[in-house]
């Protein structure tokens, strides 16, 4: 029964494009699965540490600029008369740049920012993405301002026999970003069951009980702010490889805000929590255009947002969780039930 | 008398200043390896104060604290608590949100052996790791009585349920010097009897205790020292009984009730 319902979501998840044949649901779907990565990334931060990053989006966009900048190449003058070319790697090398250019943002905004927590901390993350937005906005050498970077080349991996495939196709793109997401899901899934996330969680709850016993606070919360933003960057080089063309834009608010609406809607602190409140209101928008005008559109998107927050104040997989527990319990005695599981080794 | 013991804390001119209110004003005083030491006082003499210092989560305005052979000054607190030195908190602290098991799970970072890496490619390293703290997470709640709540989350516990799991918590850390803030506050006499019981075991397998306690039944009879502390300054040190009947401690204590009632 354990092992079967991940493989179910994983089928499931590999066969969605069979089910969609509509390219244009196949899009929303691939724009969909980009956004959860990024809300699943939110949610190491938010979910575990309890640390509101509400500039989460900057990481985001650095990761598609950093990975569009690597694929298409660029001819800079610096103050001081340096004169910095980069000629066009393949686009691939742009995953793993865009990654690690986050990562070490996430590790400088963690490292500043956590000597002052709570909200010094969302000050500051709201500030560097506005600050990222304004870079793009005017470093017009280096991102062409508001004329966008254009014509970013898609991923292009080398296959045996057939050589060099640029991926173009969907279909082919959705896998790509299925799988990307899957690994953040395992990454996330061993860090947070390990003694790591059991640091994470202690500092979230009782700080100063948590350094009572020897947790260095600060080593986790910059731990967590790294692989977060090296996350969303991964989801930021999807997005600019799936798009083609990325503006600053990318680095507004209210992505960030549509992020923490997943996160808070889908459950923060579970691990399916992010996915769940991601498919909601990734669909939603394209479900309810159909029907509605635009301004009613976000209306009802609001209202459901507040709707499920009130009545499920820790989010709906919580929720879910604990009715199937209110069942179980019912069955069996508890201890026994549980100890069971404590003694099966974590995986 | 037990024979003169090697001292493992020792507390040198210690002085707390919050602006201009002194909360401790000179403080010296030094704990064997095995004692029970009681550190006690009226209310605002400066206890709590004493054991935010000296675990690193206060800096002393002045003074210098040693435990063995490190300087504590300057140090973090979980820097000092991974030397051996850990404290439990007035207030009960557990971490609320989680099951006891789990809550005595964080208590055992320290000893995990897994690195990151472990973690990430899930290594035989992090299994047994996982597995030995495991163990010993049943093991510490054997050993403090509470293995028949393992899956209670810790706010639904008992109120001298919660002080215990504050205790398991910090055992869960390897003390080698226990730091105890009135343990038993709260608690009925049955409880208090368990408590004591439960101090000497710790204290027995090698463990060394400073205590912070108002209930002066228990702290006469688990201690081996007393050092009393009024107003931020040690007005007297002894046996217990020497304690009992010293009349600047007598006067100390008559002076707080008549300010209570
Ligand atoms: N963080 C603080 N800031 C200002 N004053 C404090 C602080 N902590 C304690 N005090 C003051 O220091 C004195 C000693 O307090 P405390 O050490 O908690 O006493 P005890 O534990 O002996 O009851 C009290 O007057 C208290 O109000
Ligand atoms: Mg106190």
């Amino acid at each position: 029964m354990k092992r079967a319902l991940p493989i179910f979501w994983l089928l499931v998840l590999f066969t969605l494009p069979v089910w969609l044949r509509d390219p244009y649901f196949l899009h929303i779907t691939i724009i969909t699965a980009i956004f959860i990565i990024a809300a699943m990334s939110l949610n190491l931060l938010l979910g575990y540490t309890g640390q509101l990053s509400l500039g989460h989006v900057a990481f985001f966009g650095i990761g598609a600029y950093a990975s569009a900048l690597t694929s298409l190449g660029f001819d800079i003058e610096l103050p001081g008369g340096l004169h910095i070319v980069h000629a066009p790697w393949p686009a691939i090398a742009g995953f793993p740049v865009g990654i690690v250019v986050a990562g070490l943002c996430g590790y400088m905004i963690g490292k500043l920012s956590f000597k002052v927590r709570g909200a010094y901390f969302v000050i500051v993350t709201i500030s560097f993405a506005e600050v990222m937005r304004l870079v793009a906005l005017n470093w017009v050498d280096l991102t062409q301002g508001p004329l966008a970077l254009n014509n970013i080349p898609p991923y292009s991996i080398w296959l045996p026999g057939i050589g060099e495939y640029e991926i173009w196709s969907k279909v082919v793109f959705f896998y790509v970003v299925a799988a990307v997401g899957v690994a953040c899901y395992l990454i996330i899934q061993r860090l947070v069951q390990s003694r790591i996330g059991r640091a994470m969680v202690a500092l979230k709850d009782n700080e100063s009980l948590a350094i009572s016993v020897g947790i260095d606070v600060t080593r986790y919360l910059v731990l967590a702010a790294v692989m977060s933003a090296a996350m969303a960057g991964a989801a930021g080089s999807l997005y600019a490889h799936y798009v083609k063309i990325i503006d600053p834009e990318i680095f507004l608010f209210i992505y960030t805000v549509t992020m923490v609406i997943m996160v808070i809607t889908g459950g923060k602190g579970t691990l399916a929590g992010p996915i769940v409140g991601g498919v909601i209101f990734g669909f939603l928008p394209v479900v309810v255009r159909s029907y509605v005008a635009p301004a009613v559109q976000w209306m009802i998107y609001g209202a459901l947002m507040i709707v499920i927050v009130f009545l499920l104040p820790r989010g709906i997989v919580p929720a879910i969780e604990q009715y199937f527990l209110n069942r179980k319990q019912a069955d069996r005695p508890p201890d026994v039930a549980v100890l069971a599981d404590l003694d099966a080794p974590k995986s | 008398m037990m024979p003169p013991a090697e001292t493992i804390l020792s507390v040198e001119n210690v002085a707390v200043h919050f602006g201009g209110l002194v909360a401790i004003s000179d403080m010296t005083f030094s704990v064997s390896r095995g004692e029970i030491v009681a550190l006690i006082g009226p209310n605002g003499a400066g206890k709590t104060t004493a054991f935010n210092v000296i675990t690193g989560f206060l800096k002393a305005t002045s003074g210098e604290v040693r435990y063995r052979t490190a300087v504590l000054n300057g140090l973090k607190p979980h820097e000092i608590s991974r030397l051996g030195l850990v404290r439990t908190f007035q207030r009960t602290s557990v971490f609320q949100e989680n099951s006891v098991f789990h809550n005595v799970m964080i208590g055992l970072h320290t000893r995990g052996r897994s690195k990151l890496w472990d973690t990430l490619l899930g290594t035989s390293r992090e299994r047994e790791s996982e597995r030995e703290l495991v163990n010993a997470a049943l093991e510490i709640l054997k050993f403090v009585g509470l293995e028949h709540r393992t899956t209670t989350l810790a706010a639904n516990l008992a109120y001298g349920e919660q002080r215990l799991l504050g205790v398991a918590l910090a055992l869960a850390a390897k003390p080698s010097m226990l730091l105890l803030d009135e343990p038993v506050s709260g608690m009925n006499a049955t409880e208090t009897a368990r408590f004591v019981k439960l101090v000497e075991k710790i204290r027995d397998a090698g463990t060394t205790i400073l205590l912070v306690e108002h209930d002066m039944q228990m702290v006469m009879k688990v201690s081996d020292r007393v050092v009393v502390l009024n107003y931020g300054r040690i007005i007297a040190e002894g046996a217990p009984g020497q304690i009992q009947n010293n009349p600047e401690v007598i006067r100390a204590y008559l002076g707080q009730r008549k300010k209570r009632a």
